[in-house]
C-alpha cells in the first residue's frame, strides 16, 4: 500500500524530536526536549505550543533501530546529497536564514485524504548538507529513502514517479517533490502503522486535507498521537493548483488542453500557460465533484458540485462488469462501444433532431437502450463500461458549462483523479464543451490531476511556521 | 350498440390474460370508454413508450331548458305562466381524451373503426415515439392517413392549453403531508414558463408565449437511464417494478454520503453529513489489497476483506433507490442551473418518469428544493400524460381555433388524478388506470379575470379547501350524499313526460355517488377540492343523464308568484324614511336570499309548507347586530356621493330575484348609480339564468317606470356571468361583462349569496368597494363561522388605499 514504506522509515522516529531538517535551531538538538520554536514565539501559534508539550510528555521515545535497518535497506542506495559539504560559515548562514524563515521541522508531507485515494505529497529535501546528514535521525532518514527509492509501497500504495517535480526551492530548501496515492480504505491499517511505529514521535505537524482529515482525526489523534492539522480542501485544491501552474512541470507547463476538441482526426494535446488565470472554473473530479468559481487564489465560491463523479464511475463499472479497479475499468471502457448501451437522437429520429439543432450521434438517453431485454442481451462488459464512463463524464462537462455560463466565466480547469489516465473522459470533457458553447468555452487540465489538495496542505505547513 | 362494446371490451379483456396470465378485467363500465364516438369529427393519436392517449373533438347533443316570453303586451293574465319552458336539443363541442396501454391499441382500434358513424375525417394527427411505429397499424384499421406532428411542439401546445384552461392544473407535490397534492391557482399570465420533460432523456424548454418556445437544454440522464440502468442492475424489467424497488430501498448502502468521508456535515461549505457525495460511491468492489507486510504488526489483523461478490452488503432495492436519487438529483439540478441562466421561477415537470408517481415526484421536489433552496418550486401537472395528445389535436384543429374559446373540464366525464401511491402494487396500480379520460367541454364564450381583482395572480375563489380540512370535507361529502335523494326525485319530477326519467335519474344517483366516494379516497382528483367543486359535479352529473335544469318549474312558479307582489312591495318601501328604507332594503335582499333550493335546510321547509313567503322568511333572519355587520358603515357610505356603477352577482329565482334585488336595484338607479345584472349563463339550482332574467326584467320593466327609464338608457343592463355554477370563480367570467366592467368604469361589487359571497369570493380582495352578503342557511357551517342557522353575513369593504 502505501505510505507505508514512509511508516517503516518512521518506525524509528523515536529520536525525531532533536531533528528541524535544516532549521537554524538544529544545533540544539543536543538538548534532549529542543524548544524548536523559541526563537520566534512572536509568530508561535498555540497549537505549536501544545505540541511542544505533548513531545515533551512523550519523551523519551523507544527507539527500533533492528527493524529500520531492514527496512531502509532500498533506502541505502539513494544517494544522500547532490551537494558538496557546506562551509561553516554557510551553514551559519543557512540557519540565519532559517531561524529568519522558520521553517517547520523536516520531514514535509501534505496529505489528501479524499473519499476514495489518500493522496500524499513528500518534500525530499536534496541541499542536506553533511552535518544535517549526519546529524538526521535514523528514523527519519529512512522514512526518505523508503519513500523515494520505491515507486510502490505495498500493493495499493503508489509513487506516481512521473509526476515527480525535480529542483525544486520551497521555503529555501531544494529538493524534489514525490507523488504517492493509496486507497482511503487503507487509512485504518496506516493508522494502526503509526500507532505501532511512533509516529507520534517525529515530532512534526500532519497537514492533511480532505475529508478524511475530519474523519480520521480522533483516531490520529488518540491513536497515533499524531498532531494533525486539519486544512480546507477547497482552499488547498485552489492553492495548489496555482502553485504548480506558477513553478511548471520541470520546464514544462503544467497546463494543457485539446486542440480541435471536434475533430478527432486532428484533436491533439496542447500545453499552455495560465497567464492571468482568473477567473477560472476549477471542477475537481474525485469521488464525487465540486464546482468552484475562482475569482483570486483567496476568493472563490463553490458554485455546485454533483454526486455523479468517479466514484460512480467506478462503482456502476463494479456493479456492472464486476472489474475491481479503476485501471481495470477504464481499460475495459476503451474497447467498449457506448452506442450499443445508450439510446442515441439518431435511434429516435432516424437521424438529427433538426428542429432543436440536435445531431444525430448525441446521447438522447444513457443506458437507454437497456430498456429493451434484447439489446440488454447483445452488449458486454467493456460496452457498458464505455458508456458509463461517456455518461459520468458528459453530465460533467454538461454541469460544468452551465456553471461557466452562469458565473460568465469561459475557462473550465478540469482536476481530480477520475481525469488520471483518463484521456477518454478528458477528450469528451474537451469535445462537449467546445460543441455545445460553440467553442466560446474552454477545458484545460492539469498534469498533476489528483495531487493539487495534498499540495495545497505542504504549502500551508511550509508557510505556516 | 352496446353489445358490440361488450364484445370489444370482453376483448381487450382476453388480450390481456393472454399476455400476462392474470386476469385483470377492466373495470369501467364499458359504455364510458370513447363516448359520443358517433359524433366524433376529428382525430389526434399520441402513442408513447408504453401508454397511448387518443383525442377526438365530438359533439355532444343534449336537452337545454329554454325559455320564452309569451307576448302579453304587458298584460298578465292571471291563469297563465309568466314565460314559456321548452326543452330543446343543443349541440356543444368536447373533447375527449382516452389513454390506455398500447397492449389494446389494435383493440380499440378496431372499436373505434366499428362506431365511427358520420365523420369526414381524412387524417389522423399522431405524435409521440410509437407513432412511426404503430403507423401502418393506424392507417389500415382506421383508414385514415397519419400525419405525424412534432412532439415536443405538441406537449408544449397541450401544456399551454391545460395550463390556460383547468384552474388546478398544477400541483406542488409535498409528501408525507395531507393532503401530499398542493394545488396551484393558475394565473392568467402562463408565460413564460420551463418545462422539464423527462422521458427517456431530458429536455428542457423555455415558453415565451402560445407559438414561441425554445429547447435550451437537456440531458441523457433520464428516465430511460433510470430503467436501462436499474434493469441492468437490478434484473428487474418493468420501470414500475424498479420504481416500487426503489421506495423501499436504503440508498446510503450504497451511495457514499458526505458523512462517509468526512464523519460528520462538510460544515464551512453547508454540507450535511446526509448529502450524497459520490453516487454508487460505496459500491465498488474495488480489490483492498493486501496489506503491505511491513504493516502488518502483530496485533494487527489486516483490517479489510470486506465484501466480494456474493455477499453483498447492499440489496437491489438499494441500487434502486440509489439510482433513483442520482438521476432526480442530476435533473432536478440542471434544471436549476438552466431555470437560473434563464431567469425563470416557475419550473413544470413531465414525461413517463413523473406520470403521477408519487416516488419520482417527491424526489424531483427534493432535489429542485435543494439547489435552489426553496426559491423554485417544482410544479407538476395532473394531466401531464395528455398533454401531447391534447398537442396534436390542437395542431389538427388549428383552422377552427380552438384557441379562441374557453373550455372547462367535464368532471362527469373525467377519470381525475389517480391515487399511485406506491403502497398499491404496480399491477394493481396499471389496472385501475386501465383507462382514464379527460372530457373537456368548449364554452361558447371566452372566459377572463374580473378586471376589478385586486391581484389577480393571487385570488382564490374558493374559501376553505376541502382537501386540506379534513373535517370540512367529511362533512360536506355526507351532506351531498344525504342530498342526493331529493335531488333525484327533483330531477325525475323536472320531466314527467319523460318515459325514461326514472332510470336516467337513477343512472345520475349511480354516476355522482360514485364520484363522492371517489373524493372520499382522493380528495385531489380534480384539483382541490371545494363546495363548489362539489357543486359543479353534480350539475355536471345531471347534465350527463339530461336533467339540464330540473328547477325550470320551480323557477317558474316562484317568479311568478313574486312579480305579483313587486309592486306593493315598492310602495311599501316608498312611504319609508331613507334611514328606514335602507335597512328595510337589505333586509329585503337577505329575507329574499333565504330562498334557495340548494339549501336543505329551506328545501325541506319549501316542499313543505307552500305558504311559506317573504314576511315569514324576514321573521326566520338573525336580529342585528349579525354574524358580519357592516351595515353601519354602508349605511354612512349612502350618505355620501353616489356610485358610478354597480355590479351585481345575482343568485335565486323568485323572491330573492325580484322582491329582494330588484327593489335595491331600483334604489340604486334612483340614486343615479348605473347598475350591471350578472347572472348565470347556464342553469344551476334554482339560481336565476340570464334568459329567465331578461323575461323577469321585462315584466318589471312594463310595471316600473324607473326600471323601464334605465333600461331605455341603457343604465340598467343583464350581462350573463359565463358561469353555469351556483358558485362564482371571478377568474372565470364572460368576456363581455369584464368589457362592460370596464367602459362603466364600475366602483361596486355585490355578490348575493351562499355559494357566490361565502363558499366563493369571502375573502376576495376587490379594487372597489364591495358588499357580499348572504344568509347562512346551514346550520354545521353557520356554527363553524360562530353562529346560527339563519344567520347573516353583511361584509361591506373598501378597497385598501
Amino acid at each position: 500500500m502505501e505510505p507505508v514504506q514512509s511508516g517503516r522509515a518512521m518506525m524509528n522516529g523515536a529520536v525525531v524530536n532533536g531533528y528541524h531538517g535544516g532549521c537554524a535551531l538544529q544545533e540544539e538538538s543536543d538538548e534532549k526536549q529542543p524548544q524548536p520554536h523559541r526563537g520566534d514565539k512572536a509568530a508561535c501559534r498555540p497549537k505549536k505550543k501544545k505540541q511542544q508539550q505533548q513531545q515533551q510528555q512523550r519523551q523519551p521515545p523507544e527507539p527500533e533501530p533492528e527493524r529500520h535497518r531492514a527496512g531502509c535497506s532500498d533506502g541505502r542506495r539513494t544517494p544522500v546529497t547532490k551537494d558538496p559539504a557546506p562551509s561553516t560559515s554557510r551553514r551559519l548562514q543557512q540557519r540565519r536564514e532559517t531561524v529568519k524563515k522558520n521553517r517547520p521541522p523536516f520531514p514535509w508531507f501534505g496529505m489528501d485524504i479524499g473519499g476514495t485515494l489518500v493522496k500524499l505529497v513528500y518534500f525530499e529535501p536534496k541541499d542536506i548538507t553533511t552535518e544535517e546528514e549526519q546529524e538526521e535521525v535514523e528514523n527519519l532518514r529512512s522514512i526518505r529513502k523508503y519513500l523515494t527509492s520505491n515507486v510502490a509501497y505495498g500493493s495499493t500504495g503508489i509513487r506516481d514517479v512521473h509526476l515527480e517535480l525535480k529542483d525544486l526551492t520551497i521555503c529555501g530548501r531544494k529538493g524534489n517533490l514525490h507523488f504517492i496515492r493509496f486507497p482511503t480504505q487503507n487509512m485504518p491499517a496506516f493508522i494502526q502503522m503509526g500507532k505501532a511505529k511512533h509516529f507520534s514521535s517525529l515530532h512534526t505537524t500532519l497537514c492533511a486535507t480532505g475529508g478524511g482529515a475530519y474523519k480520521f482525526e480522533p483516531d490520529l489523534r488518540t491513536i497515533v498521537n499524531l498532531q494533525l492539522r486539519k486544512l480546507d480542501e477547497l482552499d488547498c485544491l485552489i492553492h495548489g493548483t496555482m502553485y504548480i501552474d506558477s513553478i511548471g512541470f520541470n520546464g514544462r507547463a503544467e497546463c494543457y488542453y485539446f486542440e480541435h476538441p471536434t475533430d478527432p482526426e486532428r484533436c491533439q494535446k496542447k500545453t499552455c500557460a495560465l497567464d492571468n488565470p482568473y477567473p477560472l472554473l476549477l471542477v475537481n473530479i474525485g469521488s464525487g465533484v465540486s464546482i468552484l468559481a475562482v475569482y483570486s487564489k483567496d476568493n472563490y465560491k463553490r458554485v455546485t458540485g454533483t454526486s455523479l463523479g468517479g466514484g460512480t464511475f467506478l462503482g456502476l463499472c463494479c456493479l456492472l462488469t464486476s472489474c475491481s479497479t479503476f485501471e481495470e475499468a477504464l481499460e475495459m471502457a476503451s474497447r467498449g462501444e457506448s452506442t450499443k448501451v445508450d439510446k442515441l437522437v439518431r435511434d429516435i429520429y432516424g437521424g438529427d433532431y433538426d428542429r432543436f439543432g440536435l445531431p444525430g450521434w448525441a446521447v438522447a438517453s444513457s443506458f437507454g437502450n437497456m430498456m429493451s431485454k434484447e439489446k440488454r442481451e447483445a452488449v458486454n462488459k467493456e460496452d457498458l463500461a464505455r458508456a458509463t464512463l461517456v455518461t459520468i463524464t458528459n453530465n460533467i462537462g454538461s454541469i460544468a458549462r452551465m456553471c461557466a455560463l452562469n458565473e460568465k466565466i469561459n475557462r473550465v480547469v478540469f482536476v481530480g483523479n477520475f481525469l488520471r489516465i483518463n484521456t477518454l473522459a478528458m477528450k469528451l470533457l474537451a469535445y462537449a464543451l467546445d460543441y455545445w458553447s460553440k467553442g466560446q468555452l474552454k477545458g484545460l487540465f492539469m498534469e498533476h490531476e489528483g495531487y493539487f489538495g495534498a499540495v495545497g496542505a505542504l504549502l500551508e505547513l511550509v508557510n505556516s511556521v | 350498440m352496446a353489445a358490440d362494446r361488450t364484445k370489444a371490451v370482453g376483448a381487450v379483456r382476453t388480450s390481456r390474460s393472454a399476455r400476462d396470465g392474470l386476469d385483470k378485467s377492466i373495470t369501467l363500465p364499458p359504455d364510458e370508454i370513447f363516448r359520443n364516438l358517433e359524433n366524433a369529427k376529428s382525430f389526434a393519436i399520441d402513442i408513447g413508450g408504453s401508454l397511448t392517449k387518443l383525442a377526438y373533438y365530438s359533439t355532444v347533443q343534449h336537452k337545454v331548458a329554454k325559455v320564452r316570453s309569451f307576448d302579453h303586451y304587458g298584460k298578465v293574465p292571471d291563469d297563465e305562466p309568466l314565460y314559456e319552458i321548452s326543452v330543446q336539443e343543443e349541440i356543444t363541442a368536447r373533447l375527449h381524451f382516452v389513454k390506455f396501454e398500447n397492449a389494446y391499441i389494435e383493440t380499440c382500434l378496431d372499436f373505434i373503426k366499428a362506431h365511427l358513424v358520420n365523420t369526414e375525417t381524412k387524417v389522423i394527427k399522431a405524435t409521440g415515439g410509437g407513432a412511426h411505429k404503430f403507423k401502418n397499424l393506424i392507417e389500415k384499421k382506421l383508414g385514415l392517413k397519419v400525419d405525424k406532428e412534432d412532439e415536443m411542439t405538441c406537449l408544449i401546445k397541450g401544456c399551454n392549453f391545460v395550463l390556460r384552461n383547468i384552474p388546478h392544473e398544477a400541483f406542488v407535490y409535498v409528501k408525507h403531508a395531507e393532503p401530499e397534492f398542493r394545488f396551484q391557482t393558475t394565473h392568467p399570465d402562463i408565460f413564460p414558463y420551463l418545462l422539464v420533460n423527462i422521458g427517456s432523456g431530458v429536455s428542457i424548454v423555455r415558453v415565451e408565449s402560445e407559438d414561441q418556445f425554445e429547447r435550451i437544454g437537456g440531458s441523457s440522464i433520464g428516465g430511460g437511464t433510470f430503467w436501462g440502468l436499474g434493469a441492468l442492475l437490478t434484473k428487474t424489467k418493468r420501470f414500475d417494478e424498479l420504481l416500487q424497488l426503489a421506495s423501499k430501498g436504503q440508498h446510503t448502502n450504497v451511495d457514499m454520503l458526505v458523512r462517509d468521508i468526512y464523519g460528520g456535515a462538510y460544515e464551512s461549505f453547508g454540507l450535511t453529513g446526509d448529502l450524497i457525495a459520490s453516487s454508487f460511491g460505496k459500491s465498488a468492489t474495488t480489490d483492498k489489497g493486501f496489506v503491505p507486510e511491513d504493516w502488518r504488526i502483530a496485533n494487527v489483523v489486516p483490517l479489510f476483506k470486506k465484501r466480494s461478490g456474493d455477499n453483498p452488503e447492499f440489496t437491489k432495492e438499494d441500487m434502486a433507490k440509489s439510482l433513483l436519487h442520482m438521476i432526480s438529483n442530476d435533473i432536478g439540478q440542471l434544471a436549476c442551473l438552466y431555470a437560473k441562466l434563464h431567469n425563470l421561477s416557475r419550473v413544470y415537470f413531465g414525461g413517463f418518469f413523473i406520470r403521477g408517481h408519487p416516488v419520482t415526484m417527491h424526489t424531483i421536489t427534493y432535489s429542485i428544493n435543494y439547489f435552489t433552496k426553496g426559491e423554485v418550486q417544482a410544479l407538476f401537472l395532473r394531466h401531464e400524460g395528455y398533454l401531447g395528445a391534447i398537442g396534436a389535436f390542437l395542431k389538427g384543429a388549428e383552422e377552427d381555433n380552438p384557441n379562441q374559446y374557453s373550455w372547462g373540464e367535464n368532471y362527469a366525464g373525467s377519470s381525475g388524478l389517480m391515487n399511485s401511491s406506491p403502497d398499491v402494487h404496480p399491477l394493481q396500480r396499471t389496472r385501475s388506470g386501465t383507462f382514464d379520460m379527460l372530457e373537456m367541454d368548449r364554452l361558447e364564450r371566452q372566459l377572463v379575470n374580473l378586471p376589478l381583482l385586486l391581484d389577480a395572480s393571487s385570488y382564490v375563489p374558493d374559501t376553505v379547501d376541502l382537501t386540506e380540512d379534513a373535517m370540512a370535507r367529511e362533512y360536506w361529502l355526507s351532506c351531498f350524499e344525504d342530498a342526493l335523494d331529493g335531488v333525484v326525485k327533483r330531477a325525475v319530477a323536472s320531466q314527467p313526460q319523460s318515459l325514461d326519467a326514472a332510470e336516467r335519474a337513477e343512472k345520475f344517483r349511480q354516476k355522482y355517488r360514485h364520484k363522492l366516494q371517489t373524493l372520499r379516497h382522493q380528495p385531489f382528483a380534480y384539483g382541490s377540492l371545494t363546495v363548489r367543486s362539489l357543486l359543479d359535479t353534480r350539475e355536471h352529473c345531471l347534465n350527463e343523464f339530461n336533467f339540464p335544469d330540473p328547477y325550470s318549474k320551480v323557477k317558474q312558479r316562484e317568479n311568478d308568484i313574486a312579480l305579483k307582489h313587486f309592486q306593493k312591495v315598492v310602495q311599501a318601501l316608498e312611504s319609508l324614511s331613507m334611514e328606514e328604507r335602507q335597512f328595510a332594503l337589505v333586509k329585503g335582499l337577505l329575507a329574499g336570499n333565504v330562498f334557495d333550493w340548494g339549501a336543505k335546510a329551506v328545501s325541506d321547509v319549501l316542499e313543505t309548507n307552500s305558504a311559506f313567503g317573504f314576511e315569514e322568511a324576514k321573521k326566520r333572519l338573525q336580529a342585528r347586530p349579525w354574524l358580519v355587520d357592516a351595515y353601519n358603515d354602508w349605511l354612512e357610505r349612502l350618505k355620501g356621493p353616489p356610485h358610478k356603477c354597480a355590479l351585481f352577482f345575482v343568485d335565486n329565482s323568485g323572491i330573492d330575484i325580484i322582491l329582494g334585488v330588484f327593489p335595491f336595484v331600483r334604489e340604486l338607479l334612483s340614486k343615479g348609480t348605473e347598475v350591471i345584472l350578472a347572472s348565470n349563463s347556464g342553469p344551476a339550482l334554482n339560481d336565476v339564468t340570464c334568459s329567465e332574467l331578461a323575461i323577469v326584467t321585462e315584466r318589471i320593466a312594463a310595471m316600473d317606470s324607473v326600471i323601464r327609464k334605465a333600461l331605455e338608457e341603457d343604465k340598467l343592463l343583464l350581462v350573463q356571468s359565463g358561469s353555469s355554477s351556483p358558485c362564482l370563480d371571478l377568474s372565470r367570467l364572460d368576456k363581455g361583462l369584464a368589457t362592460v366592467v370596464w367602459e362603466r368604469k364600475t366602483d361596486l361589487v355585490i355578490i348575493e349569496g351562499m355559494g357566490r359571497a361565502i363558499h366563493t369570493n369571502y375573502y376576495a380582495a376587490l379594487r372597489c368597494e364591495s358588499l357580499k352578503l348572504a344568509v347562512i342557511k346551514n346550520a354545521w357551517l353557520a356554527e363553524r363561522l360562530g353562529g346560527r342557522i339563519f344567520s347573516v353575513v353583511f361584509k361591506y369593504e373598501m378597497p385598501p388605499k
